[in-house]
């Protein structure tokens, strides 16, 4: 009996946790939310936050942009070229990429990059007491550290998905036509006929301003919850990229399911 | 201040590469440019069968995509499937006995509603409904009139 | 003391805990305008947190403070972030911002809460950091910097907006004797010149006694003396004189609270690891 009731015990006491976390993270974003607007007055800090997350990301999307677009086109021309359809490599990689690869992969990578820094940088704030200083000093870190990194994060994301999306293209180009000796013509038009602006283009930007919304909370919050001290910072930023790479991917999935049945 | 003057200059950069990219999946990858801008007029025709038409698929003339297939619903009176169709306003002389079937491009490929135009005076609007169709042709019953005609021979 | 003193800060009747362990039980103290006011109590006793307790950053469970006669836990964001203006805060770690050199560290405040041009910020910038004895090492950043030139460039940012009362927590802790006698020098000539109210939360017996006009000593979560410093130096017994005079054995034992020595290494208790 007395097994039982302390079973119950930690299990009604794990849900009540579970509960306060849950609770404590929505009144976070929420207070965040609500620094935003004075966030845009300070676009020095936005601006700073833009080149730290996006501007330093360059180097590794680009990079993976042009060779996720590579390897795509080999494949698919492996395949396609078994049913004399090799013209459509264009369309089949760009689709892949715009639909799924390019905010997948770019999402992912920059909770990798960028998400697991700013855990980093906002655990050892706290740690070294920078954050109790700034509101020592009446400034708010809501408005001058929180909110500026959210709001870049959401900008930074689809801007570098749209330029891996653009590299992969460029990449399935080299390969199929510079390489592999698919028509150029019949590249472009097949890719130009199958491939549309809205549902295809637009809602891979859509994902990636989810994925954005996704990695700046779940990064946010785990640098402000992590324990002051050398390993709490490393486990919170573990924490960061296996969370956020799990929610971009159960994410990617429900959204899909939205957008393209 | 230097140092804020690299930072603006990067991030410049940064939104001017992501821009060009953005034209680039507009233009060279999609078909942007195609029907989102130029105005169009819409009909519609009555269908038997549309095999496995979809939404989005083109609407050609010789060959020559001349518009899109907007929706495709049931129509509630005749039972029978009711394709709405988007037409690029420089294709307004289109005549009003014009014909359209549903063919399919390749063997193996989608299918696309043909046009074939006729020639009455008066021209295609927005809103005309196009009484001259074609059904998709259906494999299963191509091959069981086959069957029926071979059985009826026999 | 025969002088009327005005007070500043006013603690009633203070309720604290962290989880199952209460750190504040019933504190009430108040804290002279103008003065140097040191808390002491040993390591562990909370002393940060009622620092963090007085400037709002934590709500307490029950009690009230007041500063300057407003109620901090009842005041709006707003308000609070008003009064703070008012009040300097010297961190133990100095809590420089890592990406800012000394001299925008020292210059954050003022860029913050103030439109001066940048001719007024950059006099101002140098006069505190000439206070604190390191206007040569303006360009360096904080990486660069030892403990205690972290702590003096932090107590020129603290005093940079010109504040009425300032906080220092441990400001002795970790240093070598020179920066000690540094920082005595500093938050006395400090306190004299700019007639601040200063708060010193520390347990270095020596140089509190050096500085401080009053001593609240806290122990177990509860305020059990207070006074001048020559009253709690003429304490001969109990906690206060050993804590004053640093005696190993005293009220607090120097033995965490076990069983008999000999019956843990018989194993009596534990069943294992006897030495039979």
């Amino acid at each position: 009996m007395s097994g039982f009731q302390r079973f119950l015990q930690n299990m009604g006491q794990g849900f009540l946790e579970k509960v306060a976390a849950f609770g404590r993270g929505s009144l976070f974003i929420w207070s965040i939310l609500a620094a935003i607007p004075s966030a845009l007055f300070r676009f020095d800090l936005l601006l700073k936050q833009i080149y730290v997350t996006g501007v330093l990301s360059l180097p590794i999307i680009l990079m993976a942009g042009l060779f996720v677009g590579m390897v795509l086109s080999l494949q698919g021309y492996n395949i396609l070229v078994e049913f004399n359809a090799e013209e459509a490599v264009g369309s089949m990689t760009a689709l892949s990429l715009l639909r799924e690869l390019g905010p997948v992969v770019g999402g992912l990578l920059f909770a990798g990059r960028a998400g697991s820094a700013l855990t980093a940088e906002i655990g050892l704030m706290r740690s070294t007491e920078q954050i109790s200083a700034l509101e020592m000093m009446a400034v708010d870190p809501l408005k001058f550290i929180y909110a500026p990194r959210f709001l870049a994060v959401i900008i930074v994301l689809p801007l570098l998905v749209l330029i891996f999306n653009a590299l992969g293209v460029f990449g399935g180009y080299l390969v199929s036509v510079s390489w592999l000796g698919v028509d150029s013509g019949a590249f472009w038009s097949q890719m130009s006929s199958q491939v549309d602006w809205q549902e295809d283009v637009l809602n891979g930007v859509i994902k990636s301003v989810a994925f954005g919304v996704l990695i700046a909370v779940i990064a946010l919050f785990q640098g402000v919850n992590a324990i002051p001290s050398s390993e709490g910072v490393s486990n919170a930023t573990t924490r960061t990229v296996v969370h956020a790479s799990l929610g971009i991917l159960g994410l990617d999935f429900i959204l899909t399911s939205i957008m393209f049945n | 201040m230097k140092k804020q003057t690299k930072i603006e200059i990067w991030v410049g950069a940064f939104v001017l590469m992501s821009l060009m990219a953005l034209a680039y999946l507009a233009f060279q990858v999609s078909n942007f440019s195609g029907w989102k801008d130029r105005p169009t007029y819409e009909v519609s025709a009555l269908f038997d069968n549309i095999g496995g038409l979809k939404e989005r698929a083109p609407l050609k003339l010789s060959g020559v995509v001349i518009g899109r297939i907007t929706a495709i619903e049931i129509d509630p009176i005749s039972f029978k499937a009711r394709v709405h169709m988007k037409i690029d306003q420089a294709f307004n002389q289109l005549p009003v006995d014009s014909s359209v079937s549903i063919l399919t491009s390749g063997l193996l490929g989608d299918q696309y509603v043909g046009l074939e135009p006729g020639g009455d005076e008066e021209v295609l609007q927005q809103g005309s409904e196009i009484e001259m169709t074609q059904s998709a042709m259906v494999l299963e019953e191509l091959i069981g009139q086959f069957l029926v005609k071979f059985s009826e021979s026999d | 003391m025969t002088e009327k003193v005005e007070t500043l800060i006013e603690i009633k009747d203070l309720t604290f805990s962290r989880g199952e362990r209460k750190i504040f039980d019933g504190i009430t103290l108040s804290i002279p305008k103008g003065k140097i006011t040191a808390i002491m109590g040993p390591s562990g006793s909370g002393k940060t947190t009622l620092l963090k307790l007085i400037a709002g950053q934590l709500p307490p469970d029950s009690g009230e403070v007041f500063v300057e006669g407003l109620n901090v836990h009842q005041l709006s964001r707003k308000k609070l972030y008003q009064l703070r203006r008012k009040m300097g805060m010297l961190f133990q770690s100095g809590a420089l911002l890592a990406d800012l050199n000394v001299f925008e560290n020292v210059a954050f405040p003022l860029r913050e809460h103030t439109k001066l041009p940048e001719e007024v910020i950059y006099a101002l910038v140098l006069m505190k950091l000439q206070a604190v004895g390191l206007r040569g090492a303006k360009e360096m950043m904080p990486s660069e910097l030892s403990g205690g030139m972290s702590r003096r460039v932090a107590l020129a940012r603290g005093i940079a907006l010109d504040p009425e009362m300032i906080f220092y927590d441990e400001p002795f802790v970790g240093q070598d004797p020179i920066t000690k006698g540094v920082l005595v020098k500093l938050i006395k000539t400090l306190n004299e010149s700019l007639g601040l109210t200063s708060v010193l939360v520390s347990h270095d017996v020596d140089e509190v006694m050096m500085i401080a006009d009053y001593i609240c000593v806290i122990s177990e979560g509860k305020l059990i003396a207070e006074g001048t410093k020559e009253a709690l130096l003429n304490e001969s017994t109990g906690y206060v004189n050993q804590f004053i005079h640093g005696l190993p054995d005293g009220p607090v034992p120097f033995h965490f609270p076990n069983v008999s020595y000999t019956d843990d290494l018989e194993g009596v208790h534990t069943g294992k690891r006897g030495l039979k």
